[in-house]
């Protein structure tokens, strides 16, 4: 896949995207209206629910946290022409890492330490979540699209054998671990505004949010800015080019990957050290797969992705809103149209390049240059 | 009869009914690989069409045209499947995850929408379902130790789609090794250009493999809720076209070893449900969820080249383009 | 400057005997790709059971319009003629209908299927393959003894040599009942005595009257094989000829469309002392093709050596393990005297690192990294350099002092470092990737073939380039396929043929007739 040669960079980047995101909403509408309610009282419902109502836009962006971290996962390896599919295990087993920390140290350690320790578990683990798959796609050949998905599935019967068996609270009977030590926690942000004489309404936004910002531009600087970037990137269009530069194929995909679950890995700290307190089964709630929309959308880009964040956080959180203000819409909708949007921005990207183009030298082209 | 034997007996019997859908999928995911397309849409387009075959079912009142309709259904998926990566040469990876969350999300919310059931559908009476099929001389065969118990319980005493299963199979390998459509299939997905400098068609080849996946696929979900089932229930496949892919690729994309794989992992999972809670000797009591994961860990194990290597069809999943 | 238009081409063909009749005919046919003009206004004539020779430069567009013929590209405009019926062939499936094969530069085979499977496809004789395979046989059984076409039917493609290949891919187009045959290329990869089987297969076609077309840039076969002779420059057709009416040297000079001044000023330079020696280097291909036989030669300070040989004898590979794209698997390189051992830890960061620069065969592949900008592409495998770098971080504000005096010294047009280089002409994509490796200050520079798919004026200058190097010590080896450019720049030629160096000549004493000779294993020196 790439951009046209013909059209300039603000139609390819800028109105084709959007452009596929509201064919993707169109569709959408049209589902709706065949449903028999009216999408645009749906799309002011969800508006109104993602910004509007107290403590909206708080949850909005705790969500937009969690896609964050797993789009630029995503991202990281498309850079390298790497489909990782298994974000949604990597946030899974980085939950472990956070989980195991919390649970062996939180007694004995003072709670920021943990915190800090348990942060890195949560990048750890997501790492080798990634890492197995990488090694297997860089030394023995395994399509790297088909290993992550079968790890995806091996880490959630990991987490529920875990769960049910081993660090289950006792005398529990759902399958949880036990809450974490108080003061072990990335604090909420409404109360730490409370702290500055603020008063915001009540969310679950807490500091990830500023992580997965600052993850984010580092990001871009570990990808444009640094040789290690140059080298992924040169991988990603060409690998027998990248050969002939000397660089090392097999180990830039395996720390690739290794970053890629790493970050995945993340979407942990901000469900499990933000909200929960403590690891529950299936707290990914398939963020891990929305990352790969949110990365298409996002063009793989640190700012895009910020954008197509903040889009599916606000569908998520506008979405719960559809629960209460509707009887035949419910927040499943949203997956919908989730669905739609990977369909229109990922796998039909291109369909309209044909027609902007005519469109573009219709109005602008000549064919002088010819 | 001896318990371990009845045990045994019981454990085939629920292999083959678990098996069954991966069965079909397995040969549709074949059938799209083999034509150089990948398939991981495989369980959206199952999960779709068990809800359109209940759905139907239910407002028809015929599990005929409730299979017409899933079959339907699920060729509709497999169609804006190749219009994404055939004729606009998308990402085949992509819009196959597209088909999995979009089937996903349309049959709750349809669901919810038509039925207010919470993304159910109304169970359907057994008239309204493919009925086990009771084989003749039952009686009879009973009388014949081993052999006719497993005629009893295992052969018999299964609903159409789990005979129309195995016949799949082996209408698969006659048509992707023995006949003309199979030659070119399996050439457009090794080499694509060879087609199309035979005067063959590769966009329409490759429309017919996924429309013939499709087909199959719609099976395996009609089987999930009119048949095994009574009726669709949210996210029912839960997993299986993943499990379907994973035979396919430990079969090595060849449908009688990917028949053997698909009893196999359907084995797993009716043994990791029979042992649940059981204490085995020197072993101890084996959590269902290694039963659950071992699917999944062999294929990778395979994929890596540990255990024999599973090569994939030559062209898969770049698309095709004359003048690029 | 002699120019000869198409008029008067035209009329050449027309002085053929008035009895034989037409079975191609192209009329004023226009293909563009984008902005490119492959073919512009191209008329053609081909008569029926002769052997029509097409000539031109690599990127003339001759591929093109044979792809045009055979249905594979839409015209944007002209007409065809097949036996005098203006035809619509809009697909393969059409021209193959109408009776016209092709045998493609790049085989069109199923690597895993049979020999049979593959001669069959598209024409497989019944719906079932077991009685079409039985019908299907018969024919090319038949067709096989009939042309010479001795092939093996049970044979897996992919392990049979790339004669029986191309045996195949006519056995192909015969059994889909072609009357007209389109070669493209079809001697580049073959060995001489496969060429001259070729041929004799061509000349018995052309006895039961089929028509041929045969796309080449090789004059001697035109010569030799030929009836008539179509010559295109930049997409058009720019003279046509009775074969043995003209000569290679008209040709040529249609070909270039001027006189060639390949005289090139060669420093006189006291050779020095070897940077690189090869001691016997034999390497394996993954598939298990001896491609390197027992190879030794020397480099030396100041000196061009060039190898010499048709493409695919080894050549390639022996590039790959001096540059480290390769392991070196047995036999010794000493590089400015570091000495470099089987399965030792060789790559191209190391290479670089001993003084080794390299502008690879395929740019595309290799060379550039398509998608990036100039600036990006002018620091690759140099990346990790202090001049660019500071830390882990890359200087970007140096990279582009650097390419910017880059584009300029080697006249890399457009002159602008953050263009993406993949629109860049085929001449300036290599002078960049020239341009970076000889800005290494290289000891020893890898040159493989510099000039394929690259424009006259580019080509001059990557010359003086090479020759400027060299004044200032600077080994080279160079492989090339053109034999021309070869023995122009080098100062002494090894040839290789089949893995194995089958001679060695000063270029003053070298005859092109000798190196065809030893490019083609005949004669050993």
């Amino acid at each position: 896949m790439s951009d046209s040669n013909i059209i300039p960079k603000w139609l390819s980047v800028g109105l084709i995207p959007l452009m596929n995101l509201f064919l993707a909403f169109c569709v959408s509408g049209l589902f709706i209206l065949f449903i028999g309610e009216n999408p645009f009282r749906a799309i002011s419902v969800m508006i109104k629910g993602a910004f509007y109502y107290p403590g909206a836009i708080g949850y909005t962006l705790y969500y937009t946290t969690n896609f964050i971290f797993t789009g630029l996962a995503v991202a990281l390896a498309f850079h390298a022409r790497l489909f990782n599919i298994g974000g949604e295990g990597q946030a899974y087993v980085g939950g472990l890492g956070v989980g195991l920390v919390c649970l062996v140290f939180d007694q004995h350690v003072v709670g920021f330490l943990v915190t800090i320790l348990a942060i890195l578990g949560s990048v750890i683990f997501g790492a080798i979540w990634g890492i197995i798959p990488g090694y297997l796609q860089a030394k023995r050949g395994s399509h790297i699209v088909i290993t992550t998905i079968m790890f995806n599935f091996i880490a959630a019967a990991l987490m529920v054998y875990l769960l049910v068996n081993v660090i289950i609270e006792p005398g529990q009977m759902s399958p949880e671990t036990r809450d974490f030590a108080s003061g072990v926690g990335l604090v909420q942000i409404h109360i730490l505004a409370k702290y500055l004489g603020l008063d915001i309404a009540m969310s679950p936004l807490n500091l990830s949010f500023i992580v997965a910002l600052t993850v984010s531009v580092g990001f871009w600087f570990l990808v444009w800015r640094t040789k290690f970037g140059y080298e992924v990137r040169s991988l990603g269009h060409s690998e027998t080019a990248a050969i002939y530069a000397g660089i090392k194929v097999s180990s830039t995909i395996i720390i690739v990957m290794a970053i890629s679950g790493g970050l995945a890995g993340l979407v942990a700290i901000n469900e499990l050290l933000g909200v929960h307190n403590k690891l529950l089964l299936g707290f990914t709630a398939g963020y891990g797969f929305t990352g790969i929309a949110v990365a298409l959308m996002g063009r793989n880009h640190p700012f895009g992705i910020f954008l197509a964040s903040l889009l599916f956080g606000a569908l998520y959180q506008g979405g719960t809103e559809l629960d209460f203000e509707f009887s035949s819409i419910t927040r499943e909708m949203v997956l919908l149209i989730q669905g739609l949007i990977i369909l229109f921005s990922g796998a039909l990207a291109y369909m309209l390049n044909p027609l902007v183009e005519r469109a573009y030298l219709k109005y602008y082209g000549n064919y002088s240059s010819a | 009869m001896p318990e371990s034997f009845q045990l045994i007996i019981s454990l085939l019997d629920s292999t083959i009914r678990i098996a069954t859908p991966l069965i079909f999928c397995a040969m549709a995911g074949i059938f799209s690989e083999r034509s150089g397309i990948i398939d991981i849409g495989l369980e959206g387009k199952m999960l779709l069409s068990a809800f359109v075959a209940a759905t139907a079912t239910f407002l028809t009142g015929s599990p005929i045209l409730g299979l017409f309709a899933a079959i339907l259904a699920s060729c509709g998926a497999s169609f804006i499947h190749g219009f994404a990566c055939i004729t606009n040469r998308g990402d085949q990876v992509i819009s196959g995850l597209a088909i999995n969350i979009l089937a996903s999300g349309l049959t709750i919310t349809l669901g919810i929408a038509l039925f207010s059931r919470g993304g159910q559908t109304p169970p359907l009476a057994s008239e309204q379902r493919f009925m086990p099929i009771e084989f003749p001389f039952l009686d009879e065969m009973s009388y014949v130790p081993v052999l006719g118990d497993l005629f009893v319980e295992v052969i018999s005493g299964h609903n159409i789609l789990v005979y129309l299963s195995v016949l799949a199979v082996f209408f698969t390998y006659y048509v992707i090794f023995k006949t003309r459509f199979g030659l070119r299939l399996r050439a457009v997905g090794e080499k694509p250009e060879a087609v199309d400098t035979a005067g063959i068609s590769v966009i329409k080849l490759r429309y017919q493999s996924i429309l013939i996946a499709g087909m199959l696929c719609g099976l395996a979900g009609a089987y999930l809720s009119i048949a095994h089932g009574a009726g669709f229930g949210r996210e029912m496949s839960a997993g299986k076209g993943y499990i379907a892919l994973a035979a396919m690729i430990f079969g090595k994309w060849n449908p009688i070893p990917t028949l053997f794989a698909c009893l196999l992992f359907g084995f797993l999972e009716a043994l990791g449900v029979r042992l649940e809670g059981v204490e085995l000797m020197w072993i101890g009591e084996v959590p269902v969820q290694v039963m659950q994961a071992l699917p999944y860990v062999l294929t990778v194990v395979l994929l890596a080249g540990f255990i024999g290597k599973a090569r994939a069809p030559g062209a898969i999943g770049v698309p095709y383009s004359k003048e690029g | 400057m002699k120019n000869i238009e198409n008029k008067e081409g035209s009329e050449t063909i027309e002085s053929l005997p008035s009895s034989t009749k037409l079975a191609i005919e192209l009329k004023n046919i226009t293909k563009r790709f984008g902005h490119v003009v492959a073919n512009s206004d191209v008329n053609l004539k081909v008569s029926t059971g002769t052997i029509h020779g097409i000539v031109g430069e690599n990127g003339a567009g001759k591929s093109t319009l044979m792809n045009i013929l055979f249905g594979l590209y839409k015209p944007d405009s002209g007409m065809i003629f097949l036996n005098g019926q203006a035809v619509d062939v809009n697909s393969p499936e059409k021209s193959i209908a109408l009776g016209i094969g092709m045998v493609h530069q790049h085989f069109m085979l199923v690597p895993t299927f049979t020999v049979l499977e593959n001669a069959m496809l598209g024409n497989e004789g019944s719906m079932f393959l077991q009685s079409g395979e039985e019908f299907v046989l018969d024919r090319l059984r038949g067709l096989s003894e009939n042309y010479g076409l001795d092939v093996d039917f049970e044979a897996i493609i992919s392990e049979t040599p790339v004669g029986m290949q191309q045996r195949v891919e006519i056995l192909k187009a015969l059994n889909r009942g072609a009357k007209i045959l389109i070669l493209d290329e079809p001697t580049g990869v073959l060995t001489p005595q496969e060429t001259i089987g070729l041929f004799d297969i061509l000349r018995s076609l052309r006895e039961q009257g089929v028509t041929i077309v045969l796309i080449t840039h090789k004059l001697k076969e035109i010569m030799s094989i030929t009836d008539t002779v179509s010559v295109m420059r930049g997409g058009k057709v720019v003279a046509n000829f009775s074969t043995e009416k003209t000569s290679p040297e008209e040709l040529a000079e249609n070909m270039v469309g001027r006189k060639v001044l390949l005289s090139i000023k060669k420093p006189t330079l006291k050779v020095g002392n070897p940077v690189l020696e090869v001691k016997n280097v034999s390497h394996e291909s993954k598939d298990g093709v001896n491609v390197l036989k027992d190879i030794s030669f020397d480099l030396r300070q100041g000196e061009i050596l060039g190898i010499a040989g048709v493409a695919g004898n080894g050549q390639s590979e022996l590039l790959d393990i001096l540059s480290g794209i390769e392991t070196l698997q047995r036999g010794k390189i000493t590089v400015n005297d570091k000495t470099i051992l089987p399965y030792q830890d060789w790559n191209s960061k190391k290479a670089r690192e001993f003084g080794v620069a390299h502008v690879p065969e395929d740019r595309h592949k290799r060379g550039l990294v398509l998608p990036f900008y100039n600036y990006e592409n002018s620091i690759l495998g140099y990346h990790r350099n202090e001049e660019y770098s500071s830390g882990f971080l890359m200087d970007k504000r140096k990279i582009f002092n650097f390419v910017d005096d880059l584009v300029e010294n080697f006249d890399v047009r457009p002159r602008s470092s953050s263009i993406s280089s993949s629109k860049l002409s085929g001449g300036n994509q290599q002078k960049l990737v020239l341009a970076r490796e000889i800005e290494s200050n290289p000891k020893i520079l890898l040159v493989g073939q510099p000039t394929r798919g690259v424009d006259i004026g580019a080509i001059e200058r990557i010359y003086e380039d090479l020759m400027k190097l060299k004044s200032k010590g600077t080994a080279i080896l160079l492989v090339s396929v053109e034999l021309d450019e070869i023995m122009s720049l080098s100062d002494r030629i090894i040839v290789m043929n089949q893995g194995s160096i089958v001679g060695e000549t000063n270029s003053s004493d070298a005859t092109e007739l000798d190196l065809g000779k030893m490019m083609s294993g005949l004669e050993k020196v």
